[in-house]
């Protein structure tokens, strides 16, 4: 069995969520290598070959994988793909717009969001927004994986001892263009790696509320998330989707304010270690899977949470 | 110029997912089924580009049991001209439904396919970019928000850490994320309207398509239940359950 795993980064950082498909990618077995395709993203290499358990790293330099575009890279993984069992890519944007695209040029079914490796031939995905896990086995020849970052441990770094081998481009499909980006900046963790989450439900009534919990956060060292209804109403940007359609996170704690707990949300937060809900109505869904549940007023339970916290010396 | 929009018919949004007694799928008879809501972004992008003078005719196509041409209607109800049914008893996977929907396109010749990112039912997120791949176009997914001017295609997609911005050039795939739009109701007269709409119908084998799975799904199982927990009473009860029982802060 030989597994290569497609690195997400971002040209000068490898991002944490390969670090979680590597992990996939060692429960299978065999020999494990990283494909690291970007432009003058030698650094991201030695970060890649610094990774428990990574044989060789294979470095595709060039313009045309600089941002990442799908027609460019899904050409690159059929360039290669022949060499291994399995290409794992983790389930971000990312690998999503990617894997499938290079899945049907080699004409495999690809397996999506995987939770589990059962055998090498053998996973488990969830579906229905995480109302069922669904066993599937594969007999593709090469089979395409994309995995959730939540069920498998982050890799650890820096004792891996891999080397570093160039590969040739495969050329640019010509099909599509990168303008530019308008990246969400922010000083707090990043939804899907932090420890502590806090998301905002329609319960917040407008954007203008979300300070509220963003005081919180900063107390605490948490990323701020939010519920799809959230979203739609426009009160933040679809980056803070926590979700069946947005993103899935499993950290320690979790906090949901004014969030109902409708099924499309509780697939994306539901593996959370700890679950707090902060809500006024005593009957919301939310209640069913929560640790903690404060019956409340949220905009005066969130306020004194803040006050609570500062009191007992949390982010001072 | 011709707008292609895949439709599929799930489980209705609203409706929580009850696994078989016997661990072979899920529980779909007499269950409330709808068109995904991401199919419905799609229509109404469609629908726009058609009224914007972009796109002049807005084709709906769907894969499956003979009950898809009751999401068809839906489709054509919202405003779209006509439908085409590929009848298909029977589990289909994402590749498969590229295969037949890049033989519709060779007898179609769209400029544009509007699929929803992802359906709510298997959550693959794979048949927009998969039938990207077999016609050799560029993919645009996950996007909230289209620009077509001429052969341009300009699109913003919903990335992981915020918005990325690409040009594209036609014919394209598109995949629709939430932001995109906001799907018209169907009005009463077009509800009328639709049942006159022509609906074309095939089979994968007109297609030359095998639509066989190639996955095995050996069970599908319900996730391990979550316990319900504690009600506090107050802000300082909660801090102190976190910090002291659940250790967590």
């Amino acid at each position: 069995m030989a597994v290569l795993i497609v690195a997400e980064h971002d040209n000068s950082e490898l991002k944490p969520a390969t670090l979680h498909a590597v992990t996939a990618g060692l429960a299978i077995g065999g020999g494990l290598e990283l494909l690291v395709a970007g432009h003058d993203c030698a650094g991201v290499a030695e970060q890649a070959a610094s990774v428990a358990g990574v044989g060789t790293v294979k470095l595709a330099d060039a313009p045309e994988y600089a941002n990442g575009l799908a027609e460019n890279m899904a050409r690159l993984l059929v360039q290669v793909a022949a060499d291994y069992t399995h290409v794992l890519a983790p389930a971000t944007t990312f690998g999503k717009d990617v894997m499938p695209r290079a899945a049907a040029l080699l004409d495999t079914q690809q397996i999506s969001d995987i939770s589990e490796v059962v055998d090498a031939d053998t996973f488990v995905r969830p579906i229905y927004a995480g109302n069922a896990l669904a066993t599937v086995q594969s007999s593709d020849a090469v089979k395409l994986i994309t995995v959730r970052t939540t069920a498998f441990e982050a890799a650890e770094t820096g004792s891996g001892s891999g080397t570093v081998t160039a590969l040739g481009a495969a050329g640019d499909a010509g099909l599509s263009r990168y303008v530019g980006s308008e990246l969400s900046s922010s000083e707090r963790p990043e939804l899907t790696s932090a420890r502590v989450v806090i998301s905002g439900g329609r319960g917040m009534q407008s954007g203008e509320n979300f300070p509220l919990i963003e005081a919180v956060a900063d107390r605490l060292g948490a990323a701020v998330g939010a519920s799809r209804a959230a979203v739609d109403a426009g009160y933040v940007p679809n980056d803070y989707q926590v979700g069946q359609t947005g993103k899935v996170v499993a950290p320690e704690l979790y906090i949901a304010v004014g969030i109902s707990g409708a099924i499309q949300h509780l697939a994306g937060m539901k593996d959370s270690k700890v679950i707090v809900a902060i809500n006024k109505d005593e009957e919301a869904p939310i209640f069913q899977v929560a640790d903690y549940g404060l019956v409340a007023d949220l905009f005066k339970a969130v306020p004194e949470l803040e006050e609570e916290l500062e009191r007992q010396g949390y982010g001072t | 110029m011709k707008v292609l929009v895949p439709v599929k018919r799930v489980i209705d949004y609203n409706v929580k997912a009850r696994v078989k007694a016997d661990q072979t799928g899920i529980e779909l008879a007499n269950v409330k089924m709808s068109m995904n809501p991401f199919d419905e972004i799609s229509v109404e992008e469609a629908l726009r580009l058609r009224e914007a003078g972009i796109a002049e005719e807005v084709v709906a196509v769907s894969i499956g049991e003979q009950k898809c041409q009751e999401t068809i209607r839906t489709a054509l109800a919202m405003g779209a001209d006509r439908g085409i049914h590929v009848l298909h008893d029977g589990e289909t996977e994402p590749l498969a439904v590229a295969k037949i929907l890049r033989a519709l396109a060779e007898k179609e010749e769209p400029k544009v396919i509007i699929l929803g990112k992802q359906a709510i039912d298997d959550d693959c997120n794979q048949t927009g970019q998969m039938l990207a791949a077999l016609l050799g176009w560029g993919q645009a997914t996950f996007i909230s928000r289209l620009e077509i001017a001429g052969d341009t295609v300009s699109a913003t997609r919903e990335v992981d850490g915020g918005l990325q911005n690409i040009e594209l050039a036609l014919p394209v795939i598109l995949t629709t994320d939430l932001r995109l739009n906001e799907p018209r109701y169907a009005s009463l007269p077009n509800i009328m309207k639709a049942k006159r709409k022509p609906i074309d119908q095939y089979t994968p084998e007109d297609l030359e398509v095998d639509p066989a799975p190639r996955l095995r799904v050996l069970r599908v199982v319900e996730p391990p239940g979550r316990e319900a927990g504690v009600k506090v009473e107050t802000v300082t009860e909660l801090v102190d359950k976190l910090r002291n029982d659940a250790k967590v802060i």
